[in-house]
């Protein structure tokens, strides 16, 4: 099995060999050739202008389990994660894209909870479109544990088995989610950005970035239910409310055993620094090197007060000391799309770019016309942002 | 105390380009590095080892040049490694990766601790850690800022779980598996010592029949649940607008220019 280029349909043009990440393809006496390093990531078939390239299956897919076939399968699911007793708001996103998507379907839309006390929050769920709350309330649950969480929502994956499970890729989701697909032995896609039914196979379309963001692929599942995918929070729009909900709430019980987990949480400690919660930010203001100190985060500050944002940072700025690592942006920090993203003093490395290339508008601002940061800015300001940030702040009080 | 390391080796991204015309990759060269988040796993075993005495080893699953990658880690003071490098290997997905690595981590029982980086540069999923942590049927924490302590006695550990409003301290029973966020430690640099050692260190190569999951599960490609259907180039963003001159006069104009999308 592998990727095979067709000789005769080959025209030594090259454009392969520029998309492969690893450098597998050579083009020799105009042919192009794949050599053995090839890890099969297929990043290569679509960039073919003579659709030249393949990839060849020796093997059909074994199902996971011999036998069962996937129209017993049925039902769209979302995992109602809540912190502290309330649903997260990233599950109401996904529940104006689990209706989409149930709808497309002609089948039903849950919410599974998990937690203590969750009877008026699991009311809540229904004014937002779903069929049905499927609630485990124990006391043992109201504080997340991967043993715990994962045991309860594989169970009931086992017993109800839905067709479609959708969660938050939350520092939650993105824990205990790749267990439950482990344990029930089906394949899970992350940080989707798309998703969307092809009806004639019933097949979940799952569409995300990969290579930092400089490629997006599409994933399916075509073998194995259910089909699993994490989606981040404010990629997908919210659900609608409705007066007039049409669900019902069912208590689940599950098997005592599957509630007792191999942790202890100790304390929560939550973050000093207000407005660290990069995730939830519809507006964030960055600072990178241009900065200059850590004084100067300062007129980050002001700025990021008058427009109710958050305050993030490059990795110089963090490496330099001058803010604490959980503001980072990037690739070995956070990614992040909010509705605004400003960057003050970030030169703009594709290290920084992957964590926030998808925010909805991006204003840059640096003394340097060349930096790589104004080729993603819908607005670039060039200039000295120790003048710019403190006439935006002036500028923006006056207009809000 | 025996701790396992496991990496992986990724294309440093960091050099390639998107051509803003075709949206396209550039690389000048490919040069190939440990995934960044994994220096810290590497790091954070070591301290570990200094502090208890115990044993480590890396671990990775891919082509056969990541044998490099191991021995940086060897370099940094890592007493062995082994490299899974097999055909039938490629085209895994998170799923048969986690897998694969649980065999061959298996065969190095007993253990007592397993650090992995929290996600991977190129693949970005954060899912071949816990998945490994579920193969092997160990418990597990995601996202570590911190250990605070280790005791052996007892079989626990404690560490701080890295959450969006802050972080919880947990307990958990070993053998677990830890995930690692950068601000865990200050990885060293080798010493001369460590790369002699690198160079001249013997790595074996496992195969798919050493590990002997063919029968149950298959490896690669066609063992993934997930596939890949199609592969395409982002949308552009298109061209931004650029303004230069006074400060004041900027300001302004973008202040009206998000007004007027409603962005602000």
């Amino acid at each position: 099995m592998g990727i095979i280029i067709q000789k005769d349909l080959c025209t030594g043009c090259g454009a392969c060999t520029s998309q492969c990440p690893i450098g597998a393809i050579k083009v020799v006496n105009n042919q192009a050739l794949i050599d053995e390093t090839c890890i099969l990531c297929q990043a290569c078939l679509s960039v073919c202008p003579t659709e030249a390239i393949l990839l060849q299956e020796e093997k059909k897919l074994r199902p996971a389990t011999e036998g069962v076939t996937e129209s017993i399968y049925e039902g769209v699911w979302i995992f109602g994660e809540q912190r502290h007793g309330v649903i997260s708001d990233v599950v109401y996103e996904l529940l104006g894209e689990g209706r989409k998507l149930a709808d497309k379907l002609g089948t039903h839309l849950w919410v599974i909870v998990l937690g203590s006390e969750m009877r008026s929050e699991a009311e809540k769920l229904l004014h937002y479109g779903a069929d049905l709350v499927c609630l485990v309330d124990h006391p043992d649950l109201s504080h997340f544990h991967d043993d715990s969480y994962t045991g309860v929502l594989s169970y009931l994956i086992e017993k109800y088995k839905p067709e479609i499970v959708l969660s938050g890729a939350t520092a939650i989701g993105r824990s205990f989610i790749p267990r439950v697909a482990v344990r029930v032995k089906t394949g899970l896609t992350a940080d989707c950005t798309a998703l969307d039914i092809d009806p004639d196979q019933r097949l979940l379309l799952q569409t995300r970035p990969a290579f930092g963001g400089n490629v997006m692929a599409t994933i399916t599942s075509p073998f194995h239910r259910p089909q699993m995918a994490t989606v981040r929070h404010k990629v997908m729009k919210k659900a609608v409310y409705s007066d007039a909900p049409k669900g019902t709430i069912r208590l689940e019980t599950v098997p005592e055993n599957l509630l007792s987990s191999r942790t202890d949480v100790i304390s929560l400690v939550k973050d000093l620094i207000e407005q660290v919660n990069l995730a939830d930010a519809d507006i964030i203001i960055a600072g990178g090197r241009g900065l200059g100190g850590p004084q100067n985060f300062q007129l980050l500050q002001d700025l990021a007060h008058t427009l109710g944002a958050a305050v993030a940072a490059s990795r110089a700025a963090v490496d330099a000391g001058w803010i604490p690592y959980s503001h980072q942006v990037g690739q070995t920090g956070k990614t992040v799309c909010p509705k605004l993203y400003i960057a003050c003093g970030i030169s703009g490395a594709i290290q920084h770019l992957v964590g926030m290339q998808s925010s909805n508008t991006i204003v840059a601002i640096n003394k340097d016309p060349e930096a790589p940061i104004f080729s993603v800015a819908d607005y670039g300001l060039v200039g000295n942002l120790f003048e710019i940030l403190p006439s935006l702040t002036k500028k923006f009080k006056e207009a809000l | 105390m025996n701790i396992i390391v496991c990496i992986k080796q990724v294309p440093e991204t960091g050099n390639v380009k998107i051509d803003p015309e075709t949206h396209t990759l550039i690389r000048s060269g490919v040069p190939s590095i440990i995934n960044p988040m994994d220096t810290y796993a590497i790091e954070e075993a070591l301290r570990w080892k200094e502090k208890l005495g115990a044993s480590t080893t890396v671990l990775t699953m891919g082509p056969p040049q990541a044998h490099d990658a191991l021995r940086e880690a060897i370099s940094m003071g890592i007493d062995q490694a082994i490299v899974l490098s097999d055909q039938k290997f490629a085209g895994s997905d998170t799923y048969v990766t986690a897998y694969t690595l649980a065999l061959a981590v298996r065969k190095l029982a007993p253990y007592d601790l397993i650090f992995c980086g929290k996600q991977a540069i190129d693949g970005d999923t954060a899912q071949v850690g816990p998945g490994l942590a579920e193969h092997l049927g160990i418990a597990h924490i995601a996202y570590v800022k911190k250990i605070e302590e280790i005791d052996q006695e007892r079989a626990v550990l404690r560490a701080q779980r890295l959450m969006e409003d802050g972080y919880e301290v947990v307990d958990i029973r070993l053998p677990a598996l830890l995930t690692v966020v950068k601000e865990i430690n200050e990885p060293r640099f080798p010493s001369l010592k460590g790369k002699m050692r690198a160079r001249k260190c013997e790595i074996p190569v496992w195969r798919a029949e050493d590990l002997g999951g063919e029968e149950m599960m298959g490896f690669g490609l066609s063992a993934s649940p997930t596939r890949v259907k199609a592969i395409f180039a982002p949308p552009g963003r298109g061209k931004g607008e650029i303004f230069n001159g006074e400060a004041s006069v900027m300001a302004q104009e973008l202040v009206e220019r998000l007004r007027a999308q409603k962005v602000i």
